[in-house]
Formats: structure tokens, sequence, C-alpha cells
């Protein structure tokens, strides 16, 4: 036992821990004067542009690229032929059976492609104008070939996305309570209910979502030196540069990979993408830095998207409301490739359908499909969010059933505050929890009662507006993860953290973290984390974060991990410090080892006022003049954690709507959320996690949707029709916490990066069902536009089925006003 | 994104304009506030080859206040018009729906000569403008004409414009007394094109409408007047119930567009809900 268990500065400091800290990065990044990678410009650097494919399935039958070579400075322009040999296939790191099905993923397509955005040729120019300009002159030809486009067709074989594969099911991947043991049989407690109980069974669209990260992504390669420098807008460098050695064969000493300010992923640059790839490759070959940047067009087009399933769900419960058994049959959309974590989304939900609950018996099934659309990833949330959407969704629909009020029926399913820790049945162990707590406090704050008063009078009056009243009672499994866990999945890595402390001569500490920020604000964070721990000012905390030269281990950002894991990465290498520093301030002191206390930034001598600072030390360190034999001149330390557990956040969510019965419009009344996210580092951080992770979440509710035609064209492919919403479409949340700190880690924390978008979308859509149920509708399809709830209302369940259809309204037209010369080249114009 | 090389030419004087867009026909482009033509040109849906800026010619610039009408410069930016007291009390219909426009930035640049002339269908301006009868000056080597706003939208971005010419000011008269006017916009996110919207501008006597202009957005290739409406609304009480029947009638003769954001049987619906609030609000005020 050392004193460093309860070490946090004394009662003069102000602890650093639970401050609302602004955030130290903001200038720069508010102002731009920083480093993102577009802004990176080397001596003799060249640019590229892509010539996409304009068809969602095609054979390519030739490719004319002397026009576009012999295009004003223009270096050379290849084609996926060119490159065939040394480009190599995009990497699936978690391959979720054995004999899943997985076509080739060459980063420029060689002889077909299989989604409209598809790499056919590059081009490599003086400027990224003259790239742009030479990118139209690329002349392909192409064969068109049916496309796979429907998930539940392509399921079925109808068109194949990949001919050679001869199937569009990739893989099939299960968990079954009863052979697992961790609960009953499925089947079984459905077939009991068929008999005396109730059986709920509904089909839940997952729309398709794109990522929309404000940066479009970015990629630089300087192949002058030693080390082929990589700067990339990514949120794995770690991993990139494990991947680009693994597939391109190039030593990974040789490979340094730079995430520099990265202007958010969202999960959208949790991938290793086919522009990173050739770059690298062109680079190379070339002798050349090179940079390439995507358009917007080309980001929403060809960057990973979202979501994109069906979800088949059986719930079976006694007459009381108890529920009996859960099963869930999902078909989730690949698109064309299985990418980075690709099929590995659903299953990260696999564990979640039963979310807060004592369900007795559970089967998960996912049956992950290929089609002709862009392929899908990692997106806020990942396999989590569709879980909570759909037992949220169909709790609500037991409680209808059973004419009881949504929370009553929750609260009968869910795990009481005194059976924490609870190891559920999909074989979790929750550690900590309190949902009557959190439920309550949502409760009084909402207004709960008043809404549902106001309810009644308004359908009681026949209002043309009505009131709609949502819950979602969430929780979720982040801190990506347990090695161990991660191992029995198949995944192809661990799931630990790492964090280097460095003491320099003069005090100041430079944090060095394995995980990779995007826009989360963990300078601030693990600042703040470290000065409370090593008593060092908050001030003095250099982090250093996203390049492989300088934070050379990391597992990177994305599921809720970087607090949570890298947090306690963080506490065990300033722990290490402490300890490190410990024999040479007892040496300078002429005391005891054992009798030295360390508290604020200072050794002290227990029951004396002699003691030595920190910054002291250091000094004395880097002189090594007087150290105590045998001790090495450095009080650097390194940890690398694995977390022992998951994380488990929780919270109740409310949400009212206004319904305008006329148009169908739904406009936010009220929104209140009480999450239990563990102890709060920095509160200004988690309003703002939370705030931005509710919009999103509520996005997949009410706007957002990747709506392709019958031809594979992605129609909303610009913000025009891809609704994004900004401040104006949202109303002001009341969020607030109940806290009962995690067990499983030292600073008691839990994710808050993915909370609110996991929870938010089925309590929006709860609350609107819950305003129209009156006039018969049983479900309505997301996202809730105005025409889907109006023909809802007006034609039952009509409207409230119908995918959304339609073209793009054409505000950009190319003969606006006077009519000028049309001059575009298929599919080069992005 | 990059557009294809273009010349550049900025003339102070609108004869100047002229002659360049005569020399170059259909290869030239006006460019005014951009945000409808730089996306075109970005997303290379267009490469002319010579743009044509008319931000320099000052005499395109003024809003001028003639009693019964104002006339607006092409070239005067939404802002102004927003922040001008003319046009803020003479001119309510259109301010209101220009206060609607997309978002401040693009209101900073784009420009209602810009926007007439683009003539997207589901531009918030066209409608107010047709509602308000508004007239328009149109200048080409050969002279000025002046177009009234019902003959202006030709079809889906066109207008009565020609290659050659230029739209240089827009006279709009003010509403005299007893009339009052709404723009009701119905979108599903705040900086939106509408899905449709409706302006309507409506005089009553005693609580009774005497007269009715209704424009519609989006309910067809161009700006639209709802004029069975309109006839229908002369002589009803300006109540929900009076205003009910004559508002079920504002699809009648549109051919609204089906895309993302609903099809047209749902937008023949909205512009009749949309029309009765529209009516109603502008009678009330
Ligand atoms: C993101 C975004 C959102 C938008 N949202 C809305 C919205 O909600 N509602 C809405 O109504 N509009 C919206 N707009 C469109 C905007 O209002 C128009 O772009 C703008 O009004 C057009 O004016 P401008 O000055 O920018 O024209 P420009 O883009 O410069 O020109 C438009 C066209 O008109 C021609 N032209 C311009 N001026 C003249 C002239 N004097 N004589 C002859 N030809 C001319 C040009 O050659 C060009 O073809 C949006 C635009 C963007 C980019």
């Amino acid at each position: 036992m050392t004193t460093t268990q309860d070490a946090p500065a004394d009662a003069g400091t102000p602890r650093e821990i639970g401050r609302e800290r602004r955030r130290k990065e903001d200038q720069r990044l508010i102002t731009g004067r920083t480093r993102w990678t577009d802004n990176i410009t080397l001596p003799g650097m060249l640019h590229l542009a892509m010539v996409r494919s304009p068809f969602a399935h095609a054979r390519i039958t030739a490719i004319d690229v002397e026009a576009a070579k012999a295009s004003p400075n223009v270096v050379t322009v290849i084609t996926g032929r060119d490159v065939a040999e040394e480009q190599g296939s995009l990497p699936n790191a978690w391959p979720i059976t054995p004999d899943q099905v997985a076509p080739a993923h060459p980063p420029v397509a060689v002889d077909r492609v299989a989604f409209a955005g598809e790499i056919v040729a590059v081009v490599v120019a003086r400027t990224p104008a003259e790239a742009r300009d030479a990118a139209e002159l690329v002349d392909v030809d192409y064969e068109e070939l049916p496309a796979a486009l429907d998930l539940r067709e392509s399921a079925q074989d109808k068109v194949l996305a990949h001919p050679d594969l001869g199937t569009n099911k990739s893989a099939l991947w299960k968990f079954d309570s009863g052979e697992a043991g961790t609960g009953g049989n499925v089947d079984e407690a459905i077939a009991r209910a068929r008999e005396g109980g109730i059986v709920i069974e509904r089909d839940f669209r997952q729309q398709r979502l794109i990522p929309a990260f404000m940066e479009p992504r970015s990629v630089v390669v300087d192949p002058t030196g030693e080390q082929v420098t990589m700067w990339a807008s990514t949120q794995i460098p770690h991993v990139l540069r494990f991947l680009l050695a693994a597939v391109l064969g190039i030593p990974e000493s040789k490979i340094r990979v730079i995430a520099p300010d990265v202007g958010g992923g969202f999960g959208g640059k949790l991938q290793t993408t086919p522009e990173e790839f050739i770059t690298m490759v062109l680079a190379r070959r070339l002798g050349k830095p090179l940079k390439y940047t995507e358009t917007r067009s080309e980001s929403l087009m060809a960057a990973h998207h979202g979501r994109d399933q069906w979800q088949h769900i059986t719930l079976s419960a006694e007459k009381d409301g108890t529920v009996t058994g859960l099963k869930v049959e999902l078909l989730a959309d690949l698109g064309s490739h299985v990418s980075l974590i690709g099929g590995g989304v659903p299953v990260l939900g696999a564990f979640m359908f039963n979310s807060i609950y004592k369900f007795p018996a559970y089967h998960f099934a996912v049956q992950t499909v290929l089609t002709n659309k862009t392929w899908t990833d990692a997106y806020r949330g990942a396999g989590r969010p569709e879980a909570t959407f759909a037992i949220e969704r169909i709790m609500d629909e037991l409680a209808t059933e059973l004419g009881v009020d949504p929370l009553e029926v929750r609260e009968k399913n869910w795990i009481k505050n005194t059976e924490f820790p609870f190891t559920t049945v999909a074989g979790l162990e929750y550690d900590s929890g309190n949902y009557e707590k959190a439920t309550q406090m949502a409760k009084e704050s909402f207004g709960y009662d008043e809404l549902r008063a106001e309810q009644k009078r308004r359908r009681e009056s026949g209002d043309t507006v009505q009131l709609g009243i949502g819950v979602s009672t969430f929780t979720e499994m982040c801190g990506l993860a347990p090695s161990r866990v991660l191992g029995s999945l198949d995944y192809g890595a661990g799931g630990w953290e790492h964090a280097s402390v460095r003491m320099l001569p003069t005090g100041k500490v430079e944090l060095l973290t394995g995980a990779s920020a995007h826009g989360q604000g963990h300078e601030t964070a693990f600042s703040q984390i470290v000065a409370d721990r090593l008593g060092i000012p908050y001030e003095d905390i250099e982090v250093l974060h996203g390049d492989t030269a300088i934070a050379h281990k990391g597992m990177d950002t994305y599921g809720s991990r970087s607090l949570v894991v890298g947090g306690e990465a963080i506490v065990k290498a300033v722990d290490k410090v402490i300890e490190k520093a410990r024999p040479i301030a007892a040496h300078m002191l002429e005391a005891n080892v054992d009798d030295l206390e360390y508290k604020a930034g200072r050794f002290g001598v227990r029951g004396t006022d002699q003691g030595v600072q920190m910054t002291e030390v250091a000094l004395a360190t880097f002189a090594a003049h007087d150290l105590p034999d045998g001790v090495e001149a450095s009080l650097d330390s390194d940890a690398t954690y694995d977390p022992v557990n998951f994380n488990y956040p929780h919270g109740t969510h409310l949400c009212a709507v206004e319904v305008d019965t006329e148009t169908g419009r739904v406009k936010m009344r009220k929104y209140t959320c009480v999450d239990d996210i563990g102890n709060i580092v920095n509160p200004l951080i988690v309003a703002g996690q939370v705030h931005g992770g509710l919009v999103q979440g509520i996005a997949q509710a009410l706007w957002e949707e990747a709506v392709y035609d019958d031809s594979g064209t992605l129609v909303s492919a610009s913000f025009v029709d891809y609704l994004v919403p900004t401040a104006a479409d949202t109303i002001s949340f009341d969020v607030d916490h109940n806290t009962t700190p995690s067990l499983t880690n030292t600073l008691g924390t839990k994710g808050v990066g993915e909370a609110g978008t996991i929870a938010s979308t089925p309590a929006v859509v709860n609350s609107v069902l819950d305003a129209i149920r009156q006039f018969g509708v049983e479900d309505i399809m997301m996202p809730c536009t105005p025409e889907r709830v109006w023909k809802a209302i007006h034609a039952k369940d009509a409207g409230g089925a119908d995918p959304t259809t339609g073209g793009a309204a054409p505000h950009f037209d190319e003969s606006t006003g006077h009519e000028g010369q049309t001059d575009r080249t298929d599919g080069a114009g992005q | 994104m990059i557009p294809a090389t273009f010349d550049y030419l900025a003339p102070t004087s609108v004869e100047e304009a002229l002659a360049a867009l005569a020399a170059h026909g259909d290869e030239a482009k006006v460019l005014a506030g951009g945000q409808s033509l730089l996306p075109v040109l970005r997303m290379r849906l267009n490469a002319p080859e010579l743009i044509v800026d008319i931000g320099g010619i000052d005499s395109l610039k003024s809003i001028v206040d003639e009693g019964d009408s104002v006339l607006i410069g092409a070239m005067v930016p939404y802002y102004q018009l927003l922040a001008d007291t003319t046009v803020r009390s003479g001119l309510r219909l259109l301010h209101q729906a220009i206060t609607e426009v997309a978002d401040p930035q693009i209101r900073h640049r784009g420009t209602l000569g810009g926007a007439l002339v683009h003539a997207d269908p589901a531009g918030d301006c066209g409608a107010p403008i047709l509602a308000l009868d508004a007239q328009l000056v149109i200048s080409g080597q050969g002279g000025e004409r002046t177009v009234a706003a019902a003959d202006f939208f030709e079809d889906l971005f066109q207008t009565a414009v020609g290659e050659d010419e230029l739209l240089t000011a827009i006279r709009v008269p003010k509403l005299g007394d007893g009339w009052g006017s709404h723009y009701e916009k119905f979108v599903r996110v705040a900086h939106q094109w509408p899905i449709v919207s409706v302006a309507a501008a409506v005089k009553t006597d005693g609580g009774t409408i005497s007269e009715a202009r209704i424009g519609l957005v989006n309910m067809g290739s161009t700006p639209l007047r709802a004029s069975a409406t309109e006839q229908a609304l002369v002589g009803v009480q300006a109540t929900e119930d009076g205003v009910r029947a004559a508002c079920d009638l504002a699809a009648e003769g549109t051919n609204p567009p089906s895309d993302l954001n609903g099809d047209s049987d749902y937008r023949r619906h909205l512009a009749t809900v949309l029309t009765r609030r529209a009516v109603l609000t502008a009678a009330g005020g």
C-alpha cells in the first residue's frame, strides 16, 4: 500500500478532477491556427485527385488515361492495373466467423467496381486544381452489372454484389444464452408465452447514416527520409501504422504515422482507407511527398457509412409484463466490402439488446450481407445504438400491449440497484448503476406527470398539436476492451492503452498517450488527471499524442475508451513516476523511504515539516550528481493498461415532442437526461459530449438518412439533402447526472463519448409514436419526416413504413440563368 | 472542389457588363453573390469560359424609396435588405421571406437579383415577388425593358432574362392600408430550402377579406399564384372556418415535385394547410 492511492492534492489546492476547465486545445482548434492534415505543405509536394466510379456495379472494360496524362503539369495517372501488384488489399481486422466470406478490397479497383464512388484511377499533378482538371479527362468504359441494393433481397442472393463469391451472405454470428450457459432457451420461452403470455414481434429498420465529420479526410505522405511519414486525418494512427506495414510489407520501423489535429471522426475515421493506402504506394513509387484531400462530396459518397440493419425482434413476456425471453435476428448491410471492423459492428451490439433488464433467455443472430453500396463500419455507438433502439422500442410496445406506463414495465424488468454486480443473460458483469435513482431524477426534472396531464388534455380536446412522451432507459458497454474478450471474439488486436510520463528537468511534465483525440478534449482532461495525481500544476502538463514516433504505443480513440482505458494507463504511469522518485527524494532528505508521504507534488517526511518538491527531485534526477546507488537517472515511466471489464454507463432519457397532426411536423418540446457516467473529470467536456451525442442520436430519429436510388447512386449526396442538424434545429437539453462510480478503474469513471447518441434515438421515436398511436399508428420508420408522420396518421401504417424515395431537388442546376456550356465527364465531377 | 478554369471580368458599369455578355454569348456567366453559381462551378456542373462579376457595378447596389414602391438594385445583398428600414416597413412580406433564406453567411453574400434570375422553384423570394406583383427591370444592349413578375418566371431555372441581358432592378409595390401579410415556410431543418411555403397578402375590411394575393413556393416548376384560393377568399370571414374551404383550393392547378422531402401529394396537402395559416396570420396582423 502506498500513499499514492489517495495521493491527490491537499485541501489548499483546488482539485483538478471535477473542475470545469475550458479546453486547452480550443483556441488553436477554433481559430484554425494549427496543423490540420490539409494545412501541411512540403517542398516538392504533388497532389492527387481520384477518378471514381459513377456506377454501383460495373466491369471496367477500358481506361484511357492519355488525355489526362497530357494535361498541364500532370506527373502521372495510374489505374488499378498499374498498382495491382503492390497495392495490397485493405484489411478486415475482425473476421467475425472463421468462414466469413469477404471479397478482396483493392484500394484502386482493378477490373470491377462494387459501389458508386469506388476509385478507378488516380491522377498525380503539381497542383490540386490541375489534378482535378486531368481527372475529368480520364475516360473509363464501364459495362454495367446488376447491382445488389436492397438489404433483404441481397440476403436472398437475388443479385450478387460480387458474382465470384457466389453469395452475398458474409457471416452468420450467433449468441445463445442457452448454449452459453448464461440463461435459458429463448424458443421455449417464446413457445410458452404463445400459450398463455404475450409475444411481441416487430421489424425495425436502422437506416443508413453517414458519419459526416467536420474535417474531410486528408492524407500526406513524405517518403523522403529513413522513415516514410504519413500524416492522416485519422482516429487510429497506431492501428494504421501497423496495418500499412502488415498489408504493404513495409517494415513497421520504416513507417511513422502522425494524426495531427483531426476535425472529428465519430467512427468515420476509425478506418484504414483506400486513399491512405494508395497515397502511400504512390509516394514511395514516385519518391515525392504527396497529398490527397477529399471533397465533401467524395466524403459523403466514399467514406464509410454507418448503421443499416433490419432488426427482427421477438419478445416474450408473462401477462404481468415480466419478460421471459428476447430473440434478436439481424440483417446487417456491410456495403461493398468487409471493412476494418465491418461485421464486428453488429457484434458489438450483441451483448446489449438485453440492456438493463433481467431477461432469463436471450438469443442473438446477425447475418452480415454484402451489397453494392458504400461499405459500412463504425459510427458513434457502433452496434449499441442499434441494440438500444430495438430494445427500447419493443419495451414500449410491451407497455402498450399491457396498457401501462412505459417506465413501469421497464422498472418491473430492470436490475435493482441492490443487485450489482450483476451478470447479464449475455454474460457481461455490470459493476454498478442505479436505474431507479436516475429515472426518478429524470422524471422530476422533466415534469413527467405534468406533461402526461397536458398530453391527456390535448388528446381529449382533439388539439391539432398532440404531445408525445418518449422514454429510453439505456446502458451500453464501452471502454473497449479487455484484450482476452477481444481475443475470444476473434478480433485482430488487443484493447489495452498506453501512457508515458516524462518528467522534464524543470519539473514540467509531458504526458504521452496512445489515445488519439480528434475533438474530444483529451489534452484538457488528461492534464487534469495528471495534475491531481502528480500534484503538478495543470498548466505545466503538456499532452502529446497522435504521432507514432512520440506516443509510440497506443490503440487510439473510439468506443468511449480514452478516459476509462487510457486514463487508467495514465494513473498507473504517474504512480510509477512517484515510486521512482521516492528513493531519490528519501536520499535527498536523508530520510527513510518508508517515512515519506507524497502529497500535492511534495515528498514530506511524516511527522516533520521537512520535504522536497517533485520539481526538485526531477532536477536532481536530471543532474544525477548524487543519486542513490543502483537508481537510474530517470523518473520517466510507462504503463500499459488492459481493462478488466467493459464499462457500463447508463441513464434515463425522457423526450417530449409536439406533433402537428396537420403537417406531420415533429417539434421538440423538452429533453431531459440523467446519465450515470461515474465520476466526472471535466463537467464542461462532459456537457459537450452529452449535448453533441444527443443531437447525433436525435438526428437519426428525425433527420438523417443516406438514400440511394434504384441504380445505386447516393441521392442524399450533399448537405442539402443529407440533413445534419445545426444548433437552430435543437432545443436546450436538461442534462444531469447521478453518479455511481465504476468499480473497475481507479478514477471511477465511465465512458461518455457515445452515451447520448446511443440513448436518444429511441426516446425520440417513442415520443413521436406516443403522440400518434391514438390514430392507430404502430410503428414509424426513421427518420420520422413530416411526410412519414403525416401519412402514418392519415393512412394508418402506410406512410409510417415506407422507405424514403424520390430524388434530390436540384438547387444547383447546370443551366441556371444564362445557359452555359456543360462540360462534365461522367463520374469525375466529384 | 475546384472549378474548371475560367476568365474573370469585373466591369464597373452595366454597359461594360452587357458588352462582355454580348461578345461571349452562352460561354459567359454573370456572378452576383455567387451562392448558387459557385456551387455549380465547384461541383463542375457547369464550366463557363468567362465569369462576369457584377459586384463592382455601383448602380446596381441601391435601394430607392419611390413612395408607392421600392426599387431594389439587383446587386443588393439580402442582409442589406433586412437592415433597410424602407424594406422592413414597406415590404414586410418580402422582408419576412428573406429572414428565412438559408443562413446568415449566405444572406451576407446572396442577392435578391441573383435569387430571382437563378429561379429555383424552391427559392423563398419568388413567391412574395409574385404575390406583390413586382416589376423586374431587365437591361440588354438594345435598352431596358420591364417585365411583370407574372411573366418573369418561365420554367425551372429559366426566366425572361436572356443570355446577353442583366436583371438590373426589382420594383416592388408597397401594400396599402388594410393589408396584412405573412410568409409561412415549411422545412425539416432550419437552414433549408422550403419544402413548400406560402406568401400571403390579405386585405380585410371589418373582418371580411376583400382581396387576397397568394404566392406558392415549390408547387411547380416556377413560383405560382394560388388563383383559385385568391378568388374564393373574397368576401369570406377571416376566421379558421371562414377561410378553410377557400384554402383547400390552394393546390389547384399546381404540379408540385416529388423529392426526398415529400411527394407531390404531400406537397399538395401542405399547400392547403400552410395557405390557411398564412392567410389567417396575414389577416390578423
Ligand atoms: C447552402 C445554401 C442554402 C441556401 N438556402 C436557400 C434557402 O433556404 N432559400 C432560398 O431562397 N435560397 C437559398 N439558397 C440560395 C441563395 O438564396 C441563392 O444562392 C442566392 O440568392 C442567389 O443569389 P446570388 O447573388 O448568390 O447569385 P449567384 O449565385 O451569383 O447567381 C445565380 C444565378 O443568377 C445569375 N445572375 C445573378 N445575378 C444576375 C443578374 N443581375 N442578371 C442576370 N443574371 C444574374 C447568375 O449568372 C447565376 O446563374 C441557398 C444557397 C446555399 C448555398
